[in-house]
């Protein structure tokens, strides 16, 4: 018994300990940022800074467009949420709720596409949004993203876990469709229609592939793919780069420190396991 | 006046109808034209000649589309089990704790995930900088030579992986514990009651019971990582990028910056074919997984 209790704490020790190994780097980053340049590159370790400063973040707001990646970013984040979430939650309301002709037809068109890899797409996705005119625009940057087939799943997952009475005494008051859905079914499921809109938000604030295509003019970049493309503009300034990426990093991480059981429990969720 | 059916089909077509019409944009006409152009010698924008399966063809002898190929797999392989491997020791270690220690030591797990691969190119970048990264000081600490890690051709593919493990880990340690969380703690007090041990528990209740998550996670991270890209990218610039292609790499070079839209089509759809057939084969193993419970 003893020996056992031994084991548990020394697991558990080891746990936290590489718990912090694994989170060193995170931290280095943005140690590093605080630093002037000449203690950056000192040949030795420093875990923090001896001048802290924010020299260099001020540098990134003032001299580079990195203010303009950030209205990109968030006007595309918020856009595909959008979106994303409005068609997803009609088409999942609609698979739940409703009988209409090609409604397996439709199922299995949403399942056969998770096995879409629409890094495949990237040529034709760029043909079209070229012919469209929607190259170096948010729209185009958009497009290609709209679609996260999983949302529509996890809708109608909910959706068919409310008891029939709400929706045959809301049949009875002569409500239609579109009352039902906006009085009834989504305000009971409001926690997980914010939880999929933050994971939303995080995923198009990440992607890197299809921004990095679609947009050639460095002022219609988004943060993650700006603070890669002009590496001209920060030269070799190491401390200059980190607080860039810091700063591109933040709003996600705030967000999911923020929200983080919404933000574990829609990402369990999006990967098929009921949290 | 409209019967029930009738008008439940004309409301679902209306609910349906925008998503539909994006899916038909945005997925099913460009996996056509990919296909189609993938027969003819077109460039990235306009249309060519047919050439029948002349891409197809040359990928043989195309020495670049042979390394994309092997790195993919050699990828594949550094990121794939070891991945499955270490987030299931890390879940199985934070299952352990209790309380707000659990929350705090799962965040900092978790947090690399939730950032954008730039960033994650940027910080390790800085970690593996040949001239001033803290792991090249360890290294000296340590008596061990300084290796330019990046523009290695031997260190690129374990590094990038090494850094892909770091940076996904934590989706695959959340569906780890969900999977833990999942099975009753009755099992567990039946098997202390029978004074089974640590490892036996581990092998006869933990495992078997953890099956089908360990095949999710192990297949999700299959599929993620044939379609490799941008950390790869990232970190060749400035380094070796022919000698680090992979499959979407191959792509994107050949169609965006040779400008060869039918050659790289016929690559994007080597990948497409790729990825559903392990995707079906995922399918049916998942179903294996969940019947054996």
């Amino acid at each position: 018994m003893q020996r056992a209790n031994v084991w548990g704490g020394v697991i558990t020790v080891l746990t936290v300990l590489c718990a912090l190994v694994w989170a060193f780097p995170l931290y280095w980053g943005v140690v590093s940022s605080l630093k002037p340049e000449d203690e950056v590159v000192r040949p030795f370790i420093e875990l923090w800074p001896e001048t802290l400063t924010f020299q260099h973040y001020v540098h990134a707001v003032t001299d580079t467009q990195i203010v303009a990646w950030y209205i990109n970013s968030i006007a595309v984040a918020v856009g595909v949420t959008v979106i994303t979430i409005v068609t997803s939650l009609l088409c999942g309301y609609a698979l739940s709720q409703l009988r209409f002709p090609g409604r397996t037809a439709l199922w299995w068109l949403i399942l056969a596409s998770f096995m879409v890899p629409t890094q495949a797409l990237i040529i034709n996705h760029f043909v079209l949004v070229a012919q469209l005119g929607l190259i170096n625009t948010w729209a185009g940057i958009m497009l290609p993203q709209l679609i996260h087939p999983v949302i529509i799943i996890v809708y109608k997952q909910f959706f068919d876990q409310v008891p029939k009475d709400f929706r045959e005494a809301a049949v009875m008051d002569n409500a239609g469709e579109f009352r039902i859905l906006f009085r009834v079914y989504l305000p009971m499921n409001w926690g997980v229609t914010t939880a999929l809109s933050i994971v939303t938000f995080i995923w198009t604030w990440n992607a890197f592939l299809w921004p990095f295509l679609s947009v050639t003019r460095t002022e219609m970049m988004t943060v993650p793919v700006g603070i890669t493309q002009v590496n001209d503009a920060f030269g070799v300034y190491y401390a200059r780069q980190l607080a860039a990426a810091v700063l591109a990093g933040l709003p996600v991480a705030v967000a999911y420190l923020l929200f983080q059981r919404k933000v574990t429990e829609a990402i369990t969720l999006s990967a098929g396991i009921k949290g | 006046m409209l019967t029930n059916r009738r008008k439940d089909a004309l409301v679902a077509a209306v609910l349906v109808a925008p998503f539909l019409a994006i899916y038909l944009l945005v997925f099913v006409w460009p996996t056509i034209q990919m296909f189609g152009i993938s027969f003819t010698d077109a460039p990235l924008i306009g249309s060519g000649e047919w050439v029948g399966l002349d891409n197809y063809a040359r990928l043989d002898s195309d020495p670049r589309f042979r390394t994309a190929a092997w790195n993919t797999a050699y990828f594949v392989l550094l990121t794939v089990l070891p991945g499955t491997v270490v987030a299931l020791l890390i879940a199985l270690g934070v299952a352990r704790l209790k309380g707000r220690l659990q929350a705090a030591v799962l965040a900092l797990f978790f947090l690399p995930y939730i950032l954008p691969v730039s960033v994650v190119y940027l910080i390790w970048d800085w970690v593996l900088n040949f001239q001033f990264g803290i792991l090249m000081h360890v290294f000296d600490l340590l008596g061990i030579d300084r290796i330019p890690i990046t523009k290695s051709r031997t260190w690129f593919m374990p590094a990038v992986g090494i850094v892909t493990i770091w940076w996904t880990a934590g989706f695959s340690i959340l569906l780890f514990l969900a999977g833990l969380r999942s099975i009753p703690a009755e099992i567990y007090e039946a098997a202390a009651l029978d004074s089974a041990g640590r490892w036996t528990t581990f092998r006869r209740i933990t495992w078997p019971l953890l099956w089908p998550v360990t095949t999710l996670v192990f297949t999700i991270q299959l599929i993620a990582q044939l379609k490799i890209f941008d950390q790869v990218y990232l970190f060749s610039q400035g380094g070796r990028p022919n000698d680090n292609v992979v499959l979407v790499y191959y792509v994107f070079q050949r169609a965006f910056q040779q400008d060869q839209g039918g050659r790289a089509a016929a690559v994007a759809v080597t990948l497409f074919v790729l990825v559903v057939v392990v995707s079906v084969l995922q399918f049916t193993l998942l179903r294996m997984a969940g019947g054996r419970r």
